[in-house]
């Protein structure tokens, strides 16, 4: 009985093989947008996630209550090394390393910027952050360096100094006193992000205590978790132990501490949005021609189905069968075209000339790559599989209202 | 009504609305068709017999009157009711285009076996033996665009006894057809009827199908006009 029906919907399907093809065609064509679409976004998400965690923030950090808004150079984690070990000792946590800053100006012999001054542990900080792997010239600080600096690079051409010169940092130190002093630069590094590279001086975490009189307080704990999954978990384990270490401290993910990134990939994912609409409404208006023309064509069919004893419901089932078989064949096609074209670019990548600078303020490379996932293919196919099941029902309804007799005279 | 009736209509009305205009399609139609008849409705064109076929085969509703088939009135049942009706107890024959064209004639013919839920290799032996019986042996697999017009009608007739029905109804079988075509099939039929005793009613305003039935109604505008039986007249 269901071989025989299908079998029905088979032949069914390829009495009119070109308009199939076509229906079929524009099914794939968007099963195949959808995926590869799907990839390229959550693909380019995961790359900026990735890089601006990488470059700034880590996936949490701990940080005073109050400090992520004012940045009040008092307000401190006060005993960073105990919290240290709490936070090492969470399940789920990767590394992590400790950071200082203070907002200061930045003078070579006859220039001066304003500039983040960043104090950083040389020891642990690659582990955390891309930082090492940018500097350019010179090198990478170490613990035992004393007074010496990182600089980016366009502050260092802002002051036209090089590795080896002298800078002097003028700041407000935490007890309210006048923080100043000479550094050397020992290497200028480039992340590609000019907000960055203009604006940050880094400096060992034990120069920075003496220079701003911390008294042993960090401003941030950055946290990197085992995974961008599992960082929800973590922050809420660290969100309930953290209290019994030292009162007044917060934990912020990736989303708090950069909401402007939160934002861009909200308004990407609208703007795909409504290009998927569109797409969609394309191929649901396909699927729903397909089955009209259909309907209409064979109504004197249908006719002599209802006059041997077959009912509406009957017919209408053999269309939804139709329906599936061009559907799923669509989707498979789809499928295997979306994911073939995803691997490719996945593979090769996608150069985006002209379009450096935007993906510079995120830290991204030039080139950026799609990600196939299981997400990514289901929901692409689960999507076109869903439309296409809402474009049949308006004409699976018409063969339900079907009377037997206009469907007969139709047949003189 | 010495034998049992196994289509009974009793002053049947039918009229078409179309815009402000009403036709009246039947007007008045009474009639009995007893248990193995071979009955021709006759009449001009727009005289009402296609609109009579449908009623009889519970396609259509008449708006007055009653029409029973083996007792049962047509009028108090659903359309779900018609529908098993029609797969039980009536077989249709169209003028043209009669078979499911993506459907071998093998296949057209199970199909109604099929919707009776009768198992996959009963309803393919007997499928090809009603095939075999109109002539058609050899020829189970074509699709209907494979076979001329008078095999077409013979694949139609064949689906239309092949689950012994209680009556077979035929929309001018014939008329598609060149004259010696439609002998052939008067003939087929006619011998379905003698020799397995199955009911046919068939309109046509062809004399020459005229003279195959057993018994002869003439419709006039809706109204019968006359009925008669005439006995072995049919010639081969
Ligand atoms: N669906 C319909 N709508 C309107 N009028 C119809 C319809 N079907 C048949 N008629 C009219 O009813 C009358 C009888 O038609 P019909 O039963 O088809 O006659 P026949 O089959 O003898 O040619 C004709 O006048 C025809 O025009
Ligand atoms: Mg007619």
């Amino acid at each position: 009985m269901k071989s025989f029906t299908t079998q029905m919907a088979w032949r069914n399907v390829w009495r009119n093989p070109r308009r199939s093809v076509l229906t079929m065609a524009s099914v794939a064509f968007a099963g195949l947008i959808l995926i590869f679409m799907l990839s390229w976004q959550f693909g380019s998400y995961d790359t900026m996630i990735n890089s601006a965690v990488s470059i700034h923030t880590g996936h949490l950090q701990v940080q005073a209550e109050g400090y992520h808004d004012k940045r009040r150079i008092g307000q401190v984690v006060e005993r960073p090394d105990a919290v240290a070990k709490v936070v090492e000792r969470t399940k789920g946590v990767d590394t992590y390393t400790t950071r200082a800053s203070a907002f200061s100006l930045v003078s070579s012999e006859d220039r001066t910027y304003a500039a983040l001054v960043v104090g950083i542990d040389p020891e642990r900080e690659p582990a955390v952050s891309t930082l090492e792997s940018l500097v350019r010239k010179g090198s990478f600080l170490a613990p035992d360096d004393g007074y010496q600096a990182l600089i980016g690079r366009l502050l260092a051409r802002n002051l036209k100094v090089d590795v080896g010169d002298e800078i002097v940092l003028l700041g407000q130190g935490r007890d309210g006193s006048i923080a100043a002093s000479a550094v050397r630069v020992k290497g200028v590094f480039e992340s590609g992000q000019d907000e960055f590279d203009r604006s940050t001086v880094q400096i060992p975490m034990a120069a920075f205590q003496e220079v701003y009189a911390m008294r042993g307080g960090v401003h941030e704990l950055v946290v990197v978790c085992e995974s961008l999954d599992s960082v929800p978990a973590v922050k809420q384990r660290l969100a309930s132990t953290l209290p019994g270490v030292e009162k007044g401290l917060v934990v912020l993910d990736w989303k708090e501490l950069m909401p402007g990134l939160v934002q861009s990939i909200q308004m990407d994912l609208i703007s795909g949005f409504i290009f998927y609409v569109i797409l969609i409404l394309v191929v649901a208006f396909s699927i729903l021609n397909t089955f009209l023309m259909a309907i209409f064509e064979r109504k004197k069919e249908f006719g002599v189905l209802l006059a041997l004893g077959s009912t509406p419901g009957r017919i209408s089932r053999m269309i939804l069968a139709e329906c599936g078989v061009m559907t799923g064949l669509g989707i498979a096609a789809g499928v295997v075209l979306g994911a073939a074209v995803t691997l490719y670019f996945e593979a090769h990548g996608i150069a985006f000339s002209g379009a450096e600078e935007i993906l510079r303020q995120f830290g991204l490379p030039e080139r950026m790559y799609p990600e196939l996932s299981l997400l990514s293919a289901t929901v692409g196919a689960g999507v076109v599989l869903l439309i296409t099941s809402f474009a049949v029902i308006y004409p699976a309804l018409r063969v339900l209202r079907l009377r037997p007799v206009d469907a007969i005279s139709t047949i003189q | 009504m010495e034998t049992q009736s196994i289509v009974s209509l009793s002053d049947v009305t039918k009229t078409y609305r179309q815009g402000r205009v009403q036709i009246t399609a039947l007007d008045g139609v009474s009639l009995e068709v007893p248990q193995g008849d071979f009955l021709a409705l006759a009449g001009p064109s727009g005289s009402g017999k296609t609109t009579l076929l449908n009623l009889i085969g519970g396609l259509d509703r008449a708006d007055s009157g009653s029409i029973r088939l083996n007792g049962n009135d047509l009028g108090a049942m659903s359309e779900s009711e018609l529908a098993g009706m029609r797969l039980e107890q009536v077989g249709f024959v169209f003028q043209s285009y009669n078979l499911i064209p993506v459907l071998s004639a093998e296949e057209n013919v199970e199909y109604v076996m099929l919707l009776q839920g009768v198992a996959a290799r009963e309803r393919r032996e007997k499928a090809r033996a009603i095939l075999d019986d109109v002539g058609l042996e050899g020829m189970y697999d074509r699709r209907p665009a494979e076979l001329s017009g008078g095999q077409q009608q013979r694949v139609a007739v064949a689906r239309a006894v092949v689950s012994g029905p209680s009556i077979v109804l035929a929309d001018e079988p014939t008329a598609n057809l060149d004259s010696a075509t439609g002998r052939a099939l008067m003939d087929m039929m006619r011998s379905m009827n003698e020799a397995k005793g199955v009911t046919f009613v068939f309109s046509t305003h062809d004399r020459m199908v005229m003279d195959y039935a057993g018994r002869l109604i003439r419709i006039r505008d809706g109204r019968v006009a006359g009925d008669e039986r005439r006995e072995g007249e049919a010639e081969s």
